[in-house]
Parts: C-alpha cells; structure tokens; sequence
C-alpha cells in the first residue's frame, strides 16, 4: 500500500505551466450562410509597430464562432470608417450588413492602451442621415443620434487586451441578439497523447482555444471533467492509483481534495449550480448509482436504486431534479428524479439509446447522445412537447457541454481517426471543428460565466 | 504495467528452472525489488538450460507437467467479448480454470479483473459495460473456488483501447477483459 503511494508521487505530476501550442483554430463545416452579416472595421492604431493584440480580429473571431454573424472580410468592405459622420450607410445596406463595429487605439500618457469603440446601426443610420432627434425631459428637441448603439472608452494594459476584446464582443453579442454573450468563458478538456511519457493531460483553454495551460498530467486516464459554478476548481476521475478516485482541483493553487475512493468504480462528478454539492456515481453496491455528496458537511445521501446502471447525473437549474442515463429499461435511456420525493419519469422516447444529457440554462432543452440508424449523433429534445431534432452529423459524438449562455455545444467526435473537439450551435445551424494537434481530446467541459 | 511485463516473464523463465514454481512466483508478485533479482537470475538459468530441455521435462512428475500446461495458459490474460455483451465465451474456460486453479493455491495473491469496452456509446456509460465484463470474469473465477477478497474490479471503459480505429476488428479487440497480477 505504501509503495503504491510513492509510486502515485511518480505518475502524477502538477503543472501549471504554459502549453507552447497554437489556438484550437475554428474550421467552419456549416452555418455561414444563415448568419447574420456584421462589418467588424480594423481598429485604427495610433501608435508605432503593431497593436500587441488584434482587437478587431479577435472580435470578429467571437462573433463568427457564435455562429450567429458572417463578419465581412476587410478586404469586401467597402470603406473603413472611425468616424460615424464618415459612414456611407447606403453602402453597408446593400451589402445586407446592419451594424458595424469600429474602434481606435492608443497610448495614452500613463502608457495604457485606449480603446474607443462603437457599435452602430446602419438602417438606423440610414433612416436618420445620423441626426435623429428626440424630445428631452425638459420637453425640448435634441439630437439623439441614437444609431450609436453603443460609445464605450477604456483604458488597459498590454495584458489585458485579449480578455477586453472578448469583453467587447460580448457588449456587441448581448446588444444585438439579447442574450448575454459567453466570450470571456473557458473550456477543460482531456488529451490523450500517446506518444507523451504523461499521456493523459487536463488541460484548460480560453473558450476560442487561446490561453492554454496543463493542470494535470498523468500516467493513467483522466475523465469527466466538470467546472465549479464559480469557475475556480474542477472535478475530476482520476485512475493515477490503478483505480478510480474522484479529486477537486482548485486551478489557482492546484491544492487536490480526494473527494470519492470507494470500491470499483468513482464517476462522473457534477457540481450543483449552487456549487454546495457534488452529484456522483458509485458502483460500491455492484452496479452504477447516483449520489449526491454535500461538499461541505461530506454528507452522502443515495439517489437512484436497484440493479440497473445509473450514470450521468444533470442538475436542472433549480438544483431540485437531475437527469440521468439508466437501462432500467433494457438499454440507455434519460430520466429525471424529484431530489425532494424520489419521484422518478422517462424522459427519452426517441431513438434506440439516449445518454450524457445536459439541461440547457433555461430549462427548456436537454441535449443529448441519440442513437439511430446513423450512428451517435447530439440531438435536442424540448422538454415541454417532446420533439426531438437531432443536431449533429458527425461521427460516434459524445460528451457534449453546453456553452452557460446555452448558445453553443461543444462535444467530442471523431474526425480522420482521431477524437477531435466540435462545436453546434443549439438550432443546429453552425457546425465547426476543432482541429487536433497533439493528441486525442477528448470530455471538453465548457466553464460558468467567468 | 511493468509488474505485469515482470511475471510474464517470470512465467516464461519458471519452467525451464527446477520448479515449485507457483509458490516462487507468488513471492515475487509482492516484492517489486525481490523480483527483479529472481527475474534476471531466472533468465540466466533459462540460456544455459536450453542445452537440454527435453531432459528436464522428463524429470518432470505428472503434477509439474500440468502446472507447466496450466502456466502456459496463465499467459494468456484477456478475455475477448461481443459488442454490448458480458457473457464469457465457452473458448476462455481452460484458461480461466488455469487461473483459477494458481489463485485458490495461492490465497496471497491478489488480482484485477480490468474491464473495457468500444469507443461506441459514451464514456460513462461505457464504464458501466467494461465493469459488467470485469465483474463476469470476478464471478467466473469466484464459481472455480477463488476467494472474493483476492479479486479487485477496474472499469476503464473506452479510456484505454487496446487498438484505435473503427472497425468491426478494432472494436473486437477493445471490447476485453484483463487480468493483471
């Protein structure tokens, strides 16, 4: 037992360094022509050399993987204005572009970078020649020009250009479509390198594959990762000692909590929104169940029962029912069980098997692994009627992690042989893959609103 | 992984080395440094007793011309299954009875029955289908006489594949069951 522990020191090993590796870059396989197009102008930069961070690509890269806007190449735009006044509204219109973004850039006397940026709406524009007028509270006209959507002013450093680009991006997602962009979000997933004398790595991206760093390496499989509400510790399985174990890592300090070690197998964690427990599955009784662990009194208290398997536990965004997979049925189907009364209904009617479902934030939606005659494929089924639309169409498509704003799936696939990354938009519309680098990748789990 | 290379080995070197062999093998499982001086000493004896093997199998008794077919058998480790299925096919009986048989000698040895599956399915799901093959094969030794708490369970599901691809032959091979000393 002692030398298994020694041995544990040797397989596992903590890093929090930085994964010299370029960006997971986007291929785009469908969905570009639904889009809606957005003229994203180069920012203007006031200084010398480059910009250290390209402020407009990268918002033009957020919006396109939204899969709801088709940015214009600048080189099909048909002017680069930074000034309102200088828009030819006509233009953009016949393009069919109805907002633009566009920004400038400078050093300002304490050395920081100064972002103006605006977002405006080019048929308002055009409508108004940009001298709109409104009556005040004081009952007198004014110009309201109000086709600036929005005039934002900040002022950064070099480091934090990136991350306010995205927080840009989220201003121009939010302000156009409604919903609350999640550009300034985070991905954790697995890589499986063969080749690697760890060849099984946590590793944790920017949600656009930028950013990546190593958490965890080791000698033996890594699975099912799954993000803290907060979004500052993961849970994990681990099989570093020759068995499953389920661990909480706080990313920041990479301070490890044993969480679950019990005979045969420990899975499948799954934080409570309210980050107060962790749902898990344990097969101790000689088939797979869920519990539920209260994190903070370590309480455990049983969920499901009998001789079926019971995997994949969901919380709803109450926190008072989960979904799960069980073949109490025969084969695998989802079910939802009242945490108050036990109370326990088939939720999956369509297709041979369902597994892995995820309720979207607004609780109207689960997203799920559907098998039919094509194969594993993601499919969506609204909760209230029980229609089903399958999603995707790429090859045996597992463990799909909903994006927190619900706009996006990221799920693993294959692609050429390998497990890649590939990501659907919840209508189904936008389809793009992740190319691998190194390695198999493999259980991305999207994080909370960071 | 290495422990297990170890005991191949060391089951390959036993029967040409004059041989109580289960009960030797059984020390050497336990103490990784002990082993590894066995190993080596075993592998020496090996070469020069290759000089005339027939001569040693025929000093051989009925029993250690058994236990030699019966540690033939122990080399093979892993049970094969069809897809969505635990049940053992008839082909794995002499070989699990092989293991069967060493195990309830020796009580102090302890073993993991490691379940995987195909990459179909997901991968918690597929935990529950490498477990139910694990635990066929715990039961399977149980029923020859082998003591529970000598057997442990690992479901890997489709963690570790054995080949990567996609074909009928490749799934075939993923789907198993390991036995690991």
């Amino acid at each position: 037992m002692f030398k298994r522990w020694i041995l544990t020191l040797f397989v596992t090993c903590l890093t929090f360094s930085q994964v010299a590796r370029a960006e997971l870059e986007l291929v785009i396989t469908e969905g570009i022509d639904s889009a809606r197009p957005i003229g994203i102008v180069p920012f203007k930069w006031h200084g010398e050399g480059k910009l250290p961070q390209d402020i407009s690509a990268i918002i033009s890269s957020d919006l396109q993987r939204s899969g709801k806007f088709s940015p214009v190449a600048t080189n099909k735009m048909p002017q680069t204005p930074y000034k309102d006044s200088d828009i030819n509204y006509e233009a953009w219109t016949r393009m069919g572009v109805d907002a633009i973004v566009t920004g400038e850039v400078k050093l300002n006397a304490q050395g920081k970078y100064e972002i103006t940026y605006k977002l405006i709406d080019v048929v308002r524009g055009q409508l108004t020649k940009g001298q709109s007028k409104a009556l005040n509270s004081s009952g007198e006209l004014v110009l309201t020009r109000d086709h600036i959507l929005v005039n934002k002013v900040a002022s950064l450093s070099k480091k934090q250009l990136r991350k306010y680009a995205h927080r840009i991006s989220d201003v121009v997602y939010e302000k156009l479509t409604g919903e609350r962009g999640a550009f300034l979000t985070r991905i954790a997933y697995v890589v499986v390198n063969d080749d690697s004398q760890y060849p099984y790595q946590l590793r944790i991206a920017d949600y656009d594959g930028y950013n990546e760093r190593l958490v965890l390496k080791s000698k033996q499989p890594i699975m099912s990762p799954a993000w803290s509400p907060d979004g500052k510790k993961l849970a994990y399985v681990s099989f570093e000692n020759r068995k499953s174990q389920i661990f909480i890592m706080n990313i920041y300090t990479g301070k490890r909590e044993l969480i679950a070690s019990y005979p045969r197998h420990n899975g499948a964690p799954r934080f409570s929104h309210d980050g107060e427990e962790l749902a898990i599955v344990l097969s101790k009784s000689g088939s797979l169940h869920v519990y539920i662990v209260n994190l903070k009194t370590k309480n455990m208290r049983q969920i499901t029962r009998g001789r079926s398997n019971n995997t994949e536990p969901f919380w709803a965004p109450d926190n008072k029912s989960l979904i799960f997979t069980s073949d109490r049925g025969g084969k695998p189907q989802i079910y939802r069980v009242n945490l108050s009364d036990g109370l326990t209904k088939r939720l999956t009617w369509q297709g041979s098997q369902n597994l892995g479902g995820q309720i979207t934030p607004d609780g109207k939606f689960i997203v799920m692994v559907n098998r039919s005659e094509t194969g594993f494929n993601l499919a969506k089924q609204d909760l209230e009627t029980g229609a089903v639309q399958v999603l995707t169409k790429t090859l045996l498509d597992e463990s799909p992690s909903i994006a927190p704003n619900g706009g996006m799936v990221i799920y693993s696939s294959i692609y050429r042989k390998q497990n890649v990354l590939s990501m659907v938009s919840i209508d189904g519309r936008f389809k793009a893959r992740l190319p691998a680098t190194n390695g198999r990748v493999r259980a991305p789990a999207w994080s909370p609103f960071l | 992984m290495q422990l297990n290379k170890l005991l191949k080995s060391l089951l390959i070197a036993l029967p040409v080395v004059a041989l109580s062999a289960c009960s030797s093998s059984d020390s050497a499982t336990d103490s990784t440094a002990g082993q590894e001086t066995t190993n080596k000493g075993a592998q020496e004896q090996t070469d020069t007793a290759v000089v005339s093997p027939i001569d040693a199998e025929a000093q051989m008794t009925e029993e250690e011309i058994r236990a030699q077919a019966e540690q033939e058998l122990r080399k093979v480790q892993t049970v094969y299954f069809a897809f969505d299925n635990s049940t053992i096919s008839s082909e794995y009986q002499d070989m699990l009875a092989a293991h069967a048989a060493f195990l309830s000698k020796s009580s102090n040895v302890k073993v993991t029955v490691e379940g995987h599956a195909d990459e179909r399915g997901t991968p918690e799901y597929n935990i529950a289908l490498g477990e139910r093959r694990a635990s066929a094969v715990a039961k399977y030794l149980q029923a020859l006489g082998v003591s529970a708490d000598q057997i442990s369970i690992v479901s890997y599901g489709e963690e570790k594949p054995l080949v990567l691809g996609q074909s009928a032959e490749d799934y075939a091979k993923n789907r198993r069951a390991v036995l690991v000393y």
